[in-house]
């Protein structure tokens, strides 16, 4: 009876046990609250002296131990980055009681020349997060510091923290292709991972030290510490270590990266060498360089308006962002196209008047040889740099076909593996010109382009690249700049599809093209080729500066120098199996291509044989006489 | 009401008297399901969570931004389930808690470990999900759900199905090991039971009986979770390891007095000496930074929304809304309760948020979904008083 009674629901008896219920619930909820309340009241209003008195003396604090930044080396181990102990002062804006009277007194005991305080104050105000120590000044010397520490008590919030400081031996030489390191600004606060970065007051701006920033820094630690009332640590009570950088093995060769340095001084321009069977960059210059050591500790304001207004440029990193006309150096590669596109063959021979013209046009387009070089096959054609043959070449491939192969060999892309901030220059199209100008493609503009002229703009390491997969018939290769993190080499991600041809001797007939341009009785470097002891193949170029009318001539003399034309030489060596492949581009050379290729040849002979290549005073007493003898495109 | 109706209220509810007065002039909350006093407390409360943020996180507005955008996704959800009828949660409740058992289980066979312990499940490339999360949800739906049906209050075969529906997910998500979740779920269910009914004389014998399974569980419990045990016990015993977080917790509140130091202005918090401190440990700030008098006006705002919710449940027309509302509601409590009791040092260490204030997506929007169904069940309430 009971049972079958309670088997029924009773709706009414169900809301007044929920009624009952739920108010009970209400009552023991105000009650724990207020069980809240009072463990609250009792913290912040009876204990609150005890616990005031706490948290203002701070006796145990966490701080950051930043990580030691990796070492960088060259391919032998010479170290090309490394840290320096140095002493910095920085300040804690919030336990400075009277900020303005600390500035003076620290400019007062560092004796800071007058420009240089407005700099410092700078710095005490820049927005950091609170309780964040603030870099004042890098470096100290020992007298700064010692008068620093007879004056502690009367500089709360002021610390002298011993921290590493980067160093670049060969800073001027290695400036471009290594970056370097500077203070992080506000920017790049907003997008740091602040706890990593807690401790940490440099960053990679540019270069491997920017490309590698994550490998190279590292992981922070802790430590808690006991410090007195005024902040200043007494006593450290754990820690937990930091984890140092990985140190980063490059692939460029310090003796070889110096030679090419010394071989542009006193000349705008670029070198970059790459071992064509890997991909990795031996050498990667951009001349003028700078003293990248200034960045790290802070440049000047007046030192670095001199760099930036340096009518040379020379933070310009010409290797992978200056964007030249390549001349006639992409000669070997349009050969190579009409060769897979079946225009030409290996014996296809063109008559050259000194001029090609366009069918129902009278606009003639010249050879670099006025009175022409009569009949030219394509070995030829490469030797002596002759233009006809390749307007003609060009015009029968038309532009697509020409930029779809061009855009195989890496030519308007970035092809670097990790190169901060390369460019990818310009290879133009059709569409790329319509996207830019709103207008068609004309004929004439494809002749200007068969001949590394017009639109069309390489980088340095784009030009050595693409010399690199010629010199391995056609397999790509991707340039990198690290050969190994800590102990592991680095992984590279697969390379593009490689340039294939039907015939593989095409490639032997560009190639013996290219030798005869070092060794032939007319090629344009023959002099560069005098003495040459192994197989080597090259190109010369020259891109204009300033363009010539119609039927005008050339007169280096007559030019300032800057509008002087560009000397562009592209090689590699041995022909058999290649090891190096270089591109330089000397900017304003003048006297055609000559100057280029004897710093090419200094590259390829520094790097094949054994003994010291030649001194590069020798070398350039050389330069200096041929140049006097035009040489040719 | 015959028996059918007895046992399936919502089926033979009449339609809405159209010419009734509220129904004439329907209000926009009407409309939308929403109760605006509810609505309004959660929004200032989350205003003000925004708040506390900005400076729990080292003044980073990122953070703020990405909570902000969270809230405004919990609100959807809020909004759509607000739309839903008891009736189809009810049917929806086996499905539901029945998924969300599924992938309890695939979480402890596959799941993906981050921090330490295995929560997520991860459909790679679509989402990272965490099921304990619907649990909170699942459970209380499916015991409202079960009980509903039976007579009230519960007997005793109902109360071991009860139990039974009870324990297999939180056993499965204390071994994950997440104590904080296992704990709400276990309440959002046991308020359901309570709230349904359950006698005086079992409460009690259930209370013994936990008393004397404390050293049991004592013996299954992880380590870390002992040392937090024997931390709250006594913190100093510890200063620099499992006590610091309650040593520097409490000096944060402590220091920050009758009016606090003013926003952004908390040594402890701007410090860094607080550890979490814009996860759970986030009352620390507020604690320091808005003193007692912030603190209190907190607590009053949880108070005013439990009592808003509780007095919600109480209009609901059946027992599936009023035990599952009820649940939802005291369950927030727990939040509250377990979270602050734990900063000021009341309670051991418990990875519990406080609610809509704290750092943290998937809480939010649980919490939301929530007041959601509450919302929901209170749109579809009796309208006129019995």
């Amino acid at each position: 009876m009971r049972n079958s009674r309670q088997a029924l629901k009773n709706p009414e008896q169900e809301v007044r046990i929920f009624r009952w219920r739920s108010l009970l619930a209400a009552f023991l909820v105000v009650a724990l609250t207020a069980t809240l309340m009072g463990r609250l009241a009792y913290l912040q209003v009876v204990q609150h002296e005890v616990y005031i008195t706490r948290s203002e003396k701070n006796r145990v604090r966490v701080e950051p131990l930043p990580p030691t930044r990796g070492l960088i080396y060259d391919r032998n181990g010479v170290l090309l980055a490394e840290n320096r102990p140095t002493y910095n002062l920085t300040l804690v804006r919030e336990r400075v009681e009277d900020l303005e009277a600390t500035l003076a007194l620290l400019v007062e005991l560092l004796e800071l020349p007058e420009d240089e305080v407005e700099a410092f104050r700078e710095r005490s105000r820049q927005r950091q997060r609170p309780f964040q120590p603030a870099l004042l000044m890098s470096d100290l010397d020992e007298v700064q510091i010692a008068r620093l520490a007879v004056n502690r008590h009367r500089l709360p919030g002021v610390e002298v923290e011993a921290q590493l400081l980067r160093y670049y031996p060969d800073a001027e030489i290695m400036a471009h292709a290594l970056g370097y390191v500077g203070r992080i600004n506000a920017e790049e606060l907003q997008t740091l991972d602040t706890g990593n970065y807690a401790g940490t007051h440099f960053i990679g701006k540019t270069g491997v030290e920017r490309q590698y920033e994550s490998l190279l820094h590292g992981q922070a630690g802790l430590r808690q510490v006991e410090t007195n009332a005024r902040g200043r640590v007494l006593r450290e009570l754990g820690r937990s270590d930091p984890v140092p950088g990985q140190n980063l093995t490059l692939t460029l060769d310090k003796e070889l990266q110096t030679l090419a340095y010394e071989l542009l001084d006193g000349r705008r321009g670029s070198i970059v060498a790459i071992e064509p069977a890997s991909g990795e960059i031996l050498a990667m210059v951009s001349a003028p360089g700078f003293d990248s050591n200034q960045f790290v500790t802070g440049i000047d304001t007046a030192s670095y308006r001199a760099l930036q207004d340096d009518i040379d440029l020379p933070l310009f990193n010409r290797a992978i962002r200056g964007q030249y006309p390549p001349g006639s150096t992409i000669k070997p590669f349009l050969a190579l196209a009409g060769l897979a596109e079946g225009v030409i063959t290996p014996d296809t021979v063109v008559r050259d008047p000194g001029y090609y013209q366009l069918p129902n046009d009278t606009r003639r387009y010249r050879n670099w040889l006025r009175w022409g070089h009569g009949r030219v096959d394509m070995e030829r054609s490469i030797a002596v740099s002759n233009n006809t043959y390749y307007y003609q070449l060009a015009h029968e491939l038309g532009i697509d076909r020409l930029h779809m192969h061009m855009t195989r060999f890496g030519f308007g892309q970035r092809v670097g593996h990790d190169v901060f901030g390369e460019s990818a220059a310009l290879m133009p199209s059709r569409e790329w010109k319509r996207g830019r100008f709103n207008q068609p493609w004309y004929p004439g503009e494809t002749l200007s382009v068969g001949i590394g002229q017009g639109y069309w703009m390489v980088t340095p390491l784009q030009l050595a690249t693409a010399t690199a997969v010629l010199a391995n018939r056609g397999e790509w290769i991707t340039p990198h700049l690290a050969r190994a993190v800590g102990d592991e080499p680095v992984v590279m991600a697969p390379a593009p599809e490689s340039v294939h041809l039907e015939n593989d001797q095409w490639w032997d007939r560009v190639f013996s093209g290219m030798e005869k341009v070092l060794t032939g009785h007319e090629g344009t470097a023959r002099r560069t080729g005098v003495g040459l002891e192994y197989r080597m193949g090259g190109k010369s170029g020259t891109a204009q500066v300033f363009s010539l009318g119609q039927d005008q001539r050339y007169n280096a003399e007559e030019l300032a120098e800057r509008l002087r034309d560009h000397a562009l030489f592209m090689a590699f060596a041995p022909l058999e199996e290649p090891r190096i492949a270089v591109s330089v581009i000397v900017e304003n050379a003048g006297g055609g291509s000559t100057h280029a290729a004897h710093l090419a040849r200094a590259m390829t002979d520094a790097w094949l044989l054994e003994e010291e290549a030649p001194e590069v005073e020798e070398l350039r007493e050389r330069i200096e006489s041929d140049n006097g003898r035009v040489a040719g495109n | 009401m015959n028996r059918f109706e007895q046992l399936a209220p919502w089926r033979s509810r009449p339609v809405r008297p159209p010419q009734s007065g509220i129904s004439r002039r329907k209000s926009v909350w009407t409309r939308l399901h929403l109760d605006p006093w509810l609505l309004a407390l959660l929004l200032v409360l989350m205003g003000g969570g925004l708040m506390v943020l900005f400076s729990a996180s080292g003044q980073r507005l990122p953070v703020v931004q990405a909570q902000a955008t969270r809230f405004v996704a919990a609100l959807v959800v809020m909004l759509l389930l607000a739309r839903l009828s008891p009736a189809s949660l009810m049917r929806w409740a086996p499905v539901v808690y029945g998924g969300g058992l599924l992938m309890l289980i695939a979480v402890e066979i596959m799941g993906d470990i981050g921090m330490g312990a295995k929560r997520w499940l991860v459909i790679p490339g679509v989402m990272r999900f965490q099921p304990s999360e619907l649990m909170k949800l699942a459970m209380p739906m499916m015991v409202a759900a079960y009980l509903c049906r039976r007579p009230l209050p519960p007997r005793w075969q109902d109360l071991l199905v009860c139990g039974v529906l009870l324990a297999l997910p939180v056993l499965l998500i204390a071994r994950q090991p997440d104590l904080g979740t296992s704990l709400l779920v276990a309440c959002s269910g046991v308020f359901v039971i309570l709230l349904a009914g359950l006698s005086w004389r079992f409460i009690l014998a259930m209370g013994a009986l936990a008393a004397a399974a404390l050293p049991l569980l004592w013996m299954n419990m992880h380590n870390y979770q002992r040392q937090r045990v024997l931390t709250f016990l006594n913190p100093e015993s510890d200063p620099l390891g499992a006590g610091w977080n309650i040593i520097q917790s409490t000096t944060a509140i402590g220091s920050g007095g009758l009016t606090g130091k003013g926003w952004l202005g908390g040594t402890q918090s701007q410090l860094e000496f607080l550890p979490e401190r814009h996860t759970d440990f986030i009352v620390a700030v507020l604690g320091e930074e808005f003193g007692l008098v912030g603190m209190l006006t907190v607590l009053v705002l949880y108070l005013l929304i439990i009592g808003r919710g509780l007095w919600l449940a109480n209009t609901a027309q059946d027992s599936f809304g009023r035990l599952l509302a009820g649940s939802i509601v005291l369950t927030f409590f727990i939040y509250v309760f377990v979270n602050v009791g734990m900063v000021s040092g009341i309670l051991p260490v418990v990875g519990v948020p406080l609610p809509l204030v704290s750092y943290g997506g998937t809480s939010s929007v649980t919490l939301l979904a929530g007041f959601g169904i509450l919302m929901a069940i209170q749109a579809h309430r009796r309208l006129l008083p019995r």
